[in-house]
């Protein structure tokens, strides 16, 4: 419990102008001029914090920037353009400790950073088993065998002359938020949420291929999915499941798939934990009963406290979380914020948001953005004027089947701490009378 | 192409070999049974067996053959010990062996998974086959598929031997790999609500808006010791708009605290890789860390042996490329046959330099 003697309230920040470099402070004071002509924001300033200067003074007004008094270089500088230099603090992240090499490893996707639902391609969090294979599109081949009547093997000129789909999906990995099952273990919404993202895929839908290649419906029960990388990664979809919204896909946010996310074809199974969206696939195998393969018998299985083992758990149910503000940030002021973050649910649309935040006592009902979309990723907002005290910000989603986000407690009270997968419990994030705000769970 | 050509590929291969037209036309004829677009080809039995290698617990995919869990140590101690340990106690991999009980061989429930404490291989797996397909078909880590099928019988038997579930002169074979009875067979569960989307949830929240709580109080939060083990959380924030990311280097370990800082930090790497890049993209962080014996020396262990010596770097080079056996011990390092000379320069410098 937090001491209450150490909390001052209603302690007021410095306003980000007061930020300065001390060569900025330098070359104002340097400047008598700029320090004049500054002084408006030095007055302003003052009441926040009582610093003396605003920064970067070349550029703002009346200054005018460097880059307004200059000619730019021209188009295509950058073939295939990159973020602002401006944006180096916007990456993926392994977590320190939680994998013994890269290879085998996951990197989270820093949601902190991001708007909207969209995750930009180059951040989409990324898991491997036996590394990134690097995979001629060209020498790839899909095949397709077992309970069918022609096995095919597919290239990628053929998969790309089949009818199309462009759907908006999210990819959760089963073990999203697995770090924070028994305790707070990880500071920031990157590291408890990062395992997410969401994007546009372009492919053709698993039942256009095989019924092109003539499943058997009447013995056929299962599909395994089978990747081309060095762990041949193999996970079982039940077959009413492959024939319904399973993509086999190419095209990721207008552009190809990129190499870490399986470039140049993957599967993609909505609303399913990640691993069943095999990467860099490279064969289906249409059969009668699931395999028990190793990612569905030795991993991806959930603890229960009897000692069992769920195995098959694939649906990634209900779930939320505010992203801003979130965990490692401050704030720099008082007042008005906008409260914003993502929800979704593997078993369709998001039906509602809410957010409270004095720690669950009361509750308002937030925004959605639209679109909407069914196992999508969907951008919730709400106002909230901060008065300075400490704060307890939680999200709590509710989907279309009536399946309403649960707390830590009543998580726990059903799976115990140890079962790593699905963790799909309320979020808490403290904001503290300075205006930090930390990963906390509540009792 | 056009369908009827596919059609008669699809006969030819289903056998039909000299009535090809026949068998084309009878397809066509065959409603529903024709493809809708006749695009790809149809796969040959010869290529399907030589991607077709997943084997299932009903007996489904087993291959023909046998092998002994003494062969299998052999095998396994050349190929397999230096990630998962001479006992398969694992150097920080998937822990092979552990945690089994003579009454857990009984009951097919592995006790140990009650506390959660040792998950092994040998406590979580429900099937033998299903070792016997991964070692197959992803093992060893850095040569996957490169073992025979009676190599791959002889080492699932032996790691079975690791969890005494079978005995040292066991063989395990096609005749007997669907009858072997493992320690946590009864211990999985398909009876959830997780498997397709009309599964009933276990867990439901509750949709309460006043006075839903009577006390607030936090029950885990992250020690001050702990804040900065993420790297800099300044660094990890946009500087821009109502927030910023906290500079948690304030938090950051002192010598006695032993709290890693991740090294992955934001800077632009407009200069291409550094020792330390390739070292993690080549995989030798698998075996190599930079201060601390892992499976093979430290990086700086290396660079002090050998940084008197002339030829130093070809050495290193020749090393890293070819791989080795004996100079550091007898667990073998693989080549890296990947690694450019440029890569394999830029890490041996380094290496000489300190490994700093």
């Amino acid at each position: 419990m937090r001491n209450e003697k150490t909390i001052s309230r209603g302690r007021i920040l410095p306003a980000p102008e007061n930020h300065l470099t001390a060569e900025a402070v330098a070359a104002v004071r340097r400047s008598r001029r700029g320090f004049m002509q500054s002084a408006a924001g030095a007055a302003l300033a003052g009441v926040a914090g009582g610093a003396v200067a605003q920064g970067t003074a070349k550029a703002e007004p009346p200054n005018v920037a460097p880059w307004t008094r200059s000619l730019g270089p021209g188009v295509a500088t950058l073939g295939y353009g990159v973020p602002s230099k401006f944006e180096a603090s916007v990456q993926r992240r392994e977590s320190p400790g939680l994998t013994r090499t890269s290879q085998s490893s996951v990197s989270f996707t820093p949601l902190q950073n991001l708007f909207g639902i969209i995750t930009p391609s180059g951040l989409h969090f990324e898991r491997h088993h036996s590394g990134m294979p690097e995979v001629d599109p060209e020498q790839h081949r899909l095949m397709i065998n077992g309970m069918v009547r022609r096995p095919l093997i597919l290239t990628m000129d053929d998969i790309m002359r089949f009818p199309s789909v462009s759907r908006i999906h999210f990819i959760e990995c089963g073990a999203n938020s697995g770090m924070e099952w028994g305790n707070v273990a990880v500071p920031t919404v990157q590291f408890t949420h990062g395992m997410l993202a969401c994007s546009e895929f372009t492919g053709v839908l698993l039942s256009t291929l095989l019924e092109e290649a003539g499943v058997d419906r009447k013995n056929a029960r299962f599909i395994l999915a089978e990747g081309a990388d060095g762990s041949a990664l193999t996970r079982t979809v039940p077959l009413d499941m492959a024939l319904n919204d399973v993509m086999v896909v190419y095209g990721q946010n207008g552009e190809m798939l990129r190499p870490e996310n399986g470039y140049p074809l993957r599967l993609l199974v909505p609303g399913v934990q990640g691993v069943s969206s095999v990467k860099w696939l490279r064969r289906i195998e249409v059969g009668d009963k699931p395999w028990n393969a190793r990612e569905e018998s030795l991993h991806y299985i959930d603890l229960m406290p009897d000692g069992t083992h769920r195995q098959y758990s694939s649906v990634q149910e209900v779930k939320s979380v505010i992203t801003t503000p979130s965990g490692g940030q401050k704030l720099l002021d008082k007042g008005f914020y906008e409260i914003t973050g993502l929800a979704w649910s593997g078993r369709g649309r998001v039906k509602r948001v809410d957010v409270s935040t004095d720690g669950g006592r009361s509750w308002r009902t937030a925004t959605l953005q639209e679109p909407v979309l069914t196992k999508a990723l969907t951008r919730f907002r709400i106002d909230w004027k901060w008065d300075g005290s400490p704060a307890f910000l939680q999200s709590r989603a509710v989907d279309e089947t009536g399946h309403v986000q649960p707390t830590f407690g009543a998580l726990r009270a059903v799976r115990g701490t140890r079962s790593i997968y699905h963790n799909n419990a309320i979020q808490t994030w403290n904001v503290q009378a300075n205006g930090e705000v930390w990963n906390v769970q509540l009792a | 192409m056009s369908s009827s050509r596919s059609s008669m590929r699809w006969a030819v291969a289903s056998g039909a070999v000299g009535a090809a037209i026949l068998a084309a036309s009878a397809a066509l004829a065959q409603a529903g049974d024709a493809p809708r677009f006749g695009f790809g080809r149809v796969a040959t039995p010869q290529e399907i067996a030589g991607w077709d290698i997943d084997v299932r617990p009903d007996g489904h995919g087993v291959r023909k053959g046998k092998g002994t869990a003494r062969q299998g140590q052999e095998i396994y101690d050349a190929k397999c010990a230096s990630c998962h340990g001479t006992f398969g106690e694992s150097n920080n991999y998937m822990v092979i062996a552990g945690g089994v009980t003579p009454e857990d061989l009984k009951t097919g429930r592995a006790a140990s998974l009650k506390k959660g404490e040792v998950r092994t291989v040998g406590t979580k797996l429900n099937y033998a086959t299903t070792l016997w397909d991964y070692i197959n078909r992803a093992m060893p880590w850095t040569a996957p598929q490169s073992l025979s099928v009676d190599e791959v019988y002889a080492v699932t038997a032996y790691v079975l031997h690791l969890n005494e579930i079978v005995p040292e002169d066991f063989e395990l074979s096609d005749q007997n790999i669907l009858n072997v009875q493992m320690p946590n067979r009864n211990g999985m569960t398909t009876d959830h609500g997780m498997r397709s989307v009309s599964g009933k949830p276990d867990v439901q929240g509750t949709l309460c808006m006043k006075d839903c709580v009577k006390e607030v109080k936090i029950a885990s939060e992250l020690p001050p010791f702990a804040r900065n083990a993420h790297g800099n959380l300044a660094e990890q924030k946009r500087p821009l708009g109502p927030m910023r990311g906290i500079d948690t280097t304030r938090y950051e370990a002192g010598k006695a605290g032993a709290v890693k800082v991740a090294a992955a930090a934001p800077a632009a790497a407009a200069a291409g890789p550094t020792p330390q890049d390739v070292i993690k993209a080549r995989a030798c962080t698998a075996c190599h860390a930079v201060a601390a014996k892992v499976v093979g020396p430290s990086f700086q262990e290396v660079g002090s042996k050998y940084a008197s010596r002339g030829d130093a770097a070809t050495y290193l080079v020749d090393k890293m490329k070819g791989g080795g056996v004996g100079v550091w011990g007898q667990v073998p390092m693989p080549a890296q046959p990947a690694l450019t000379d440029a890569e394999a320069q830029a890490v041996a410098k380094w290496i000489l330099g300190g490994a700093k």
